[in-house]
């Protein structure tokens, strides 16, 4: 399963069905997500889309990457898109008509997708990818001990808290710059209170109650 | 278990695919009877007898529950989408019945106890949970009523909130196991079980868990004097029923991981080897279930506002001062 | 064998399960629908107006945060299972990056982020 394995006869031949089968339904749930009119298709699409781009990753031994890729991109980016789904427009169906952006997006589209491969095909063939040597582990994915499994969250772990401590510590300060933005956006004036306050019921003493007055007769 | 079964001449996918249809079997049997667990539980803690027609104490009402579930009228309100509004309680399901394929149920000399015991272990359970949050915001979306979309959007931010501090409460017993695989983590507690040097994490990680799973005092989802039945208002019959079934299965699989993480999993209390450790697996885990069962009965639900502030203002920042600290004892003494 | 391979067969086993328990209504359940049964549910009234209308901008807001503080956990996984090896080191690295997140934190608070109106 492994990419290492691919090396090797059975195993190997089975590896590559596994990536064609996966790389096939990459393709399927990428074109299903742009290609529904209802935004909520799009998303369910966008879902698959991720999960099997996860397997793809733990296909590779990426163990840690597999479980970001669910947790981050399905589990919080796509909730977001929901969410933005549901602010805009709440009921069922497609987004309100209008004319047919297809063929206007195509151009810019297909641009996009030639550089990209250009820059893959060329990056394959020239670049530090087809030259550098793959050290593959020996030991099988997910062995008892932890560290040292090529892939594992440990190594990741090492890798990232040594040499690429300071990547790590500058997305501290992406992030913050993010959160806030992001209060700059939705986050408004500090609010009004709509429904009172507990504190001062609470924090009453017992003899600041009002007089008890006798009803009149 | 894998040993007993791996006969040369069986290939080891059916042993496997024997395994994953046993455990299932397993785990679906359990979601029966913890349900009428539950319900004999709250008419004992309210003074009444509880279910006690069916079967002798009431043991054939989960049967009886499910056959009439089946034959149900199952109605789609034509303002639905037909699709995900059957696809909504399918993701519920699929993801709750999968988290038990990392979770290791006990430990004997032929091996672990478990479908497969990967390395991301708690990570994966995580993973599959994040995504069982779109079986509830879908079917809000897709079943075109009110009650049911409000619902949904105000359970998945309820959800996404609680995830966040769950996830910060358990980093604690990461760092003092240095493992991730739910085998590890257990082994890591042979002397002392995880809920003594984290019990901060313990009750961060029980509180969220009762949110995550939906369940009272934070069953917002559901609160019918406001929305009904919330995301679930238009569902009947079976597809009801689906979701419940997820609710149980969602509810068993916390208290498994609280088992694994927080008590020891498997390990017997005192050095009492005598009683298998799958034994005491189920006794842990029949407890945690039992504090769910009586948190609902005790707690009244909370406001909405007061739930959200208290995930974000209170749970999220104590566990992160836990697993600081935590990380701060294992630096300078550990 | 990666222990993977078992919890992919496990998986299939779950979906297929949960498909069948999903066409089962479709085969077994009586079906008469008719116009007042497929309404829309709301108390028994008719139905007054569509779903549509607006939802508050703070769902937004704790989606948002939610992506932003959920990366921020999921660097907190690799250094967990890191920590006794990286010690001191590794308390201070966190550390700083907990106190610039901590501002943000702060700065939400401070704005009324986590308030529910």
């Amino acid at each position: 399963m492994a990419r290492h394995d691919l090396e090797n006869g059975a195993e190997g031949a089975r590896g590559l069905i596994l990536f064609w089968l996966l790389a096939l339904l990459l393709i399927v749930t990428a074109v299903f997500t742009v290609t529904q009119k209802s935004p909520v298709y799009s998303v369910v699409g966008l879902l698959a889309n991720f999960v099997v781009l996860a397997t793809l990753f733990l296909t590779l031994d990426a163990e840690f990457v597999f479980v970001i890729q669910i947790v981050v991109y399905g589990g919080a980016v796509l909730v977001l898109f929901v969410f933005v789904i549901a602010l805009l427009s709440s009921g069922v169906g497609p987004f309100a008509e209008g004319p047919n952006r297809m063929p206007r997006a195509l151009v810019p589209a297909a641009f996009i997708v030639l550089v990209a491969f250009a820059a893959l095909v060329y990056g394959l063939v020239r670049g530090p990818l087809a030259t550098a040597a793959v050290h593959p582990s020996s030991a099988p994915l997910g062995a008892a001990g932890d560290a040292g499994v090529f892939g594992s969250i440990a190594d990741f772990g090492a890798a990232l808290f040594t040499t690429h401590l300071l990547p790590f510590e500058v997305t501290s300060l992406i992030l913050m710059v993010a959160v806030v933005g992001v209060v700059m956006l939705a986050g408004d004036a500090p609010p009004e209170r709509t429904h009172g306050s507990h504190s001062p019921q609470v924090r009453r003493k017992p003899r600041e109650r009002e007089p008890i007055v006798k009803a009149g007769r | 278990m894998l040993a007993a079964l791996s006969l040369d001449v069986v290939p080891l996918w059916v042993v496997v695919l024997a395994k994953s249809g046993f455990v299932l079997f397993v785990v679906v049997t359990t979601f029966a009877y913890a349900m009428l667990f539950e319900r004999k539980i709250m008419a004992w803690m309210q003074l009444r007898p509880g279910p006690n027609r069916v079967g002798p104490w009431g043991l054939m009402q989960p049967a009886a529950d499910a056959a009439k579930m089946m034959f149900k009228e199952d109605l789609t309100p034509s303002t639905a989408d037909p699709f995900i509004y059957r696809f909504a309680p399918w993701i519920s399901l699929a993801t709750a019945m999968g988290v038990f394929a990392v979770i290791p149920f006990s430990e004997t000399s032929g091996g672990l106890w478990s479908i497969g015991n990967v390395n991301s272990g708690i990570l994966f359970v995580f993973a599959l949970t994040s995504i069982g949050v779109y079986g509830i915001s879908l079917a809000g979306w897709s079943s075109g009523s009110k009650y049911p979309l409000l619902g949904s959007v105000r359970s998945t931010a309820q959800m996404i909130s609680y995830e966040l501090a769950m996830t910060m409460s358990v980093i604690g017993v990461l760092i003092l196991a240095g493992t991730t695989s739910f085998a590890g983590i257990v082994h890591a507690q042979a002397k002392w079980w995880f809920v003594l040097p984290q019990f901060v994490g313990f009750i961060v990680y029980i509180i969220t868990a009762v949110a995550e799973t939906n369940r009272a005092p934070f069953d917002l989802v559901e609160a019918e004097t406001e929305l009904v039945g919330g995301f679930h208002t238009e569902y009947s019959g079976l597809r009801f029923g689906l979701f419940f079934i997820a609710e149980y299965l969602n509810m068993i699989a916390v208290a498994c991981v609280a088992t694994l993480l927080f008590f020891g999993g498997w390990n017997p209390p005192f050095g009492l080897t005598v009683i298998p450790g799958i034994v005491w697996f189920l006794l842990k885990d029949g407890f945690f279930i039992f504090i769910y069962i009586w948190l609902r009965t005790t707690l009244p639900r909370l406001r909405y506002d007061r739930l959200m502030a208290f995930g974000w203002k209170v749970l999220l920042p104590v566990a992160t001062l836990n697993l600081m600290v935590t990380a701060a004892i294992v630096a300078f003494g550990g | 064998m990666s222990p993977y391979v078992p919890v992919a067969i496990f998986l299939g086993v779950a979906v297929a399960a949960a498909t069948a328990f999903v066409l089962v209504p479709g085969l077994v359940a009586r079906r008469k629908p008719n116009a007042t049964k497929s309404e829309a549910y709301e108390c028994g009234v008719e139905p007054t107006s569509d779903v549509g209308g607006r939802f508050p901008v703070r769902f937004y807001l704790i989606a948002m945060l939610f992506v932003i503080f959920d990366v921020e956990a999921a660097s907190f996984y690799p250094w967990a299972v890191q920590m006794r090896a990286l010690r001191v080191y590794g308390l201070l690295e966190m550390a700083a990056f907990v106190v610039v997140l901590g501002i943000g934190y702060a700065y939400v608070w401070r704005k009324g982020g986590f308030q529910w109106r």
